[in-house]
């Protein structure tokens, strides 16, 4: 079911939308009644501060969890709904960094880029390995194949799970706090390769990040969700413009090095 | 506390206690069913069958041998004040065939192999590999617990049988080499005393062990909390459960196939 108009183009503005979202875990509401658009071909990075459900809400939309009421629709599918054998077809349009690479230690760096390859497509061996490669460079990882994620650096154990997910060239990458637990100079480098990456493969990418503000830099668009619901939306300009107390308060917390995870008043 | 909260409490642990005994019993469910269905993955049941069975022969067999030397020395010793030193044979493989095999290689095979298989779906768990299996659209108990599940299926068995014919060489070497025995009737004996039926009983055990332990190690790991303590947690908590339920289910089997 489309819940929004399409363009002349034929194409729904939004790739993915979330419409009146609810998740709870026990007693506590962790998503109450959010909603949120997420455009075509840009970066959208969901801030807010920890426990406001910016994770909650990412693994809804990468359909590892689902809603207690509320309807997502992704590239016009609606699926909260859908059977597990109608989600895996939906899940074969996105890609996902998580916050750890999720690189399984047991195989190479090659094996864990060719997997995705190897276990849903029909490709021959040599078309794998030539895309394997071919994604491998665009991270900046070529030469890397033979090795372990354990032999690799934090930076490095990135770029490999980017790649992994970027192989089956998806419309959508998700990424989960992509920087955390790098340095600076790392952190830049990772946010460089985002932007790069998804102008050359024409992504629509979802983000979430604690790196306020400098993350800013390379979206298109934020989501500042507090309690559980989309507090302000918009391009970066308009959310940085946004005379709101609560977002600056958030602001003037990351940048003093707060991050004790509490949720902030409204 | 009020009477009203007092039922509330009680009424929620008795919930999650039918919840979790229903995840648990659909989670043997799914694992086995998984088994028969495509994609088949004969790569990981080999890699599977090598790690839980293959790799658990030298252990097996050092303990096969040493458990058959202990009844083969304690044996003879009982059985010479009764001048019934001639059955000993019949004691040592009756002993290892119908109890002490499978249940001291699945005791075993669940401290060797079953902890370390707690433990490394815990920790993927933790890392989220599960999580990117699901998201690449790639069924996590298809991909990792139905090959362990085989595994174990095709592994107890064997190990078993491998437990049991060095027990009883174990016993042959103390008994007849050391203890002075006679050699003729401990073959004999063992021929013309033990049926099939004393062996089916021992591979049925053994299946249900093998069962048993990949279900219980299989769970705890893949349902371990995403934390260095949950992973450490579920892995006691494999070995202790496994174990006590192989100990139940060894009379369980034994009284209705006796």
């Amino acid at each position: 079911m489309a819940t929004n108009a399409t363009t002349s183009n034929g194409l729904r503005p939004n790739e993915i939308e979330v419409r009146d979202l609810c998740r709870r875990f026990g007693r506590q509401e962790v998503l109450q009644h959010l909603d949120l658009g997420i455009p075509r071909g840009q970066i959208t990075t969901i801030v807010g501060p920890s426990g406001c459900g910016k994770t909650v809400l990412l693994k809804h939309l990468n359909l590892l969890l689902r809603p207690d009421s509320g309807a997502i629709t992704i590239d016009g599918v609606e699926v909260t709904r859908l059977g597990n054998r109608a989600l895996d077809a939906v899940r074969e349009k996105f890609g996902m960094l998580f916050q750890a690479g999720a690189l399984f230690d047991s195989m190479t760096v090659y094996d864990n880029i060719a997997f995705p390859l190897v276990e849903k497509t029909n490709l021959k061996h040599d078309e794998i390995a030539e895309r394997v490669h071919e994604t491998l460079a665009a991270v900046g990882l070529d030469g890397m194949e033979g090795k372990f994620p354990s032999e690799m650096s934090g930076g490095m154990q990135k770029r490999a799970a980017l790649a992994r997910a970027l192989v089956r060239r998806p419309k959508i990458l998700m990424l989960d706090e992509p920087t955390t637990g790098l340095d600076p100079t790392r952190t830049g480098a990772i946010h460089e390769l985002i932007r790069t990456t998804q102008q050359n493969f024409g992504l629509t990418v979802v983000m979430v990040s604690h790196d306020v503000p400098a993350v800013f830099a390379i979206s298109d668009r934020v989501a500042f969700l507090n309690h559980g619901q989309t507090h302000l939306h918009g391009t970066v300009d308009e959310v940085m413009a946004a005379e709101d107390a609560v977002f600056k308060r958030f602001l003037a917390g990351r940048a003093a090095g707060d991050d004790d995870g509490a949720s902030l008043a409204g | 506390m009020s009477i009203a909260g007092l039922i509330e409490r009680v009424g929620a642990f008795v919930l999650d206690g039918i919840t979790d005994l229903g995840d648990f019993v659909l989670f043997l469910i799914y694992s086995l069913l998984f088994i028969f269905l495509p994609p088949y993955k004969p790569r990981l049941w080999i890699r599977q069958i090598r790690i839980i069975g293959a790799e658990s022969i030298v252990l097996i067999g050092l303990i096969g041998a040493f458990t058959g030397m202990v009844l083969g020395l304690q044996g003879y010793n009982t059985l010479d004040r009764f001048g019934a030193a001639g059955a000993l044979g019949t004691l040592v493989a009756l002993a290892l065939v119908r109890e002490l095999g499978p249940v001291l290689a699945a005791l075993m095979v669940a401290a060797r192999a079953g902890s370390a298989m707690a433990a490394e779906l815990g920790s993927m768990q933790a890392t989220e590999q599960v999580d990117a299996l699901t998201v690449m659209a790639i069924n996590p108990v298809q991909y990792l617990v139905a090959p362990r599940m085989l595994a174990g299926i095709v592994s107890f068995p064997l190990l078993t049988t491998i437990f049991d014919v060095i027990g009883i060489y174990g016993g042959f070497l103390v008994g007849v080499g050391l203890m002075g025995a006679s050699k003729g009737p401990y073959f004999s004996g063992i021929a013309s005393n033990m049926d099939s039926h004393d062996v089916a009983i021992g591979l049925w055990k053994s299946f249900v062990f093998g069962v048993i332990v990949m279900w219980v190690c299989c769970y705890k790991g893949y349902n371990a909390q995403r934390m260095a303590t949950g992973v450490s947690r579920a892995t006691t908590e494999a070995v202790v459960l496994s174990s006590v339920l192989i100990l139940a289910f060894d009379y369980i089997i034994g009284a209705i196939l006796l």
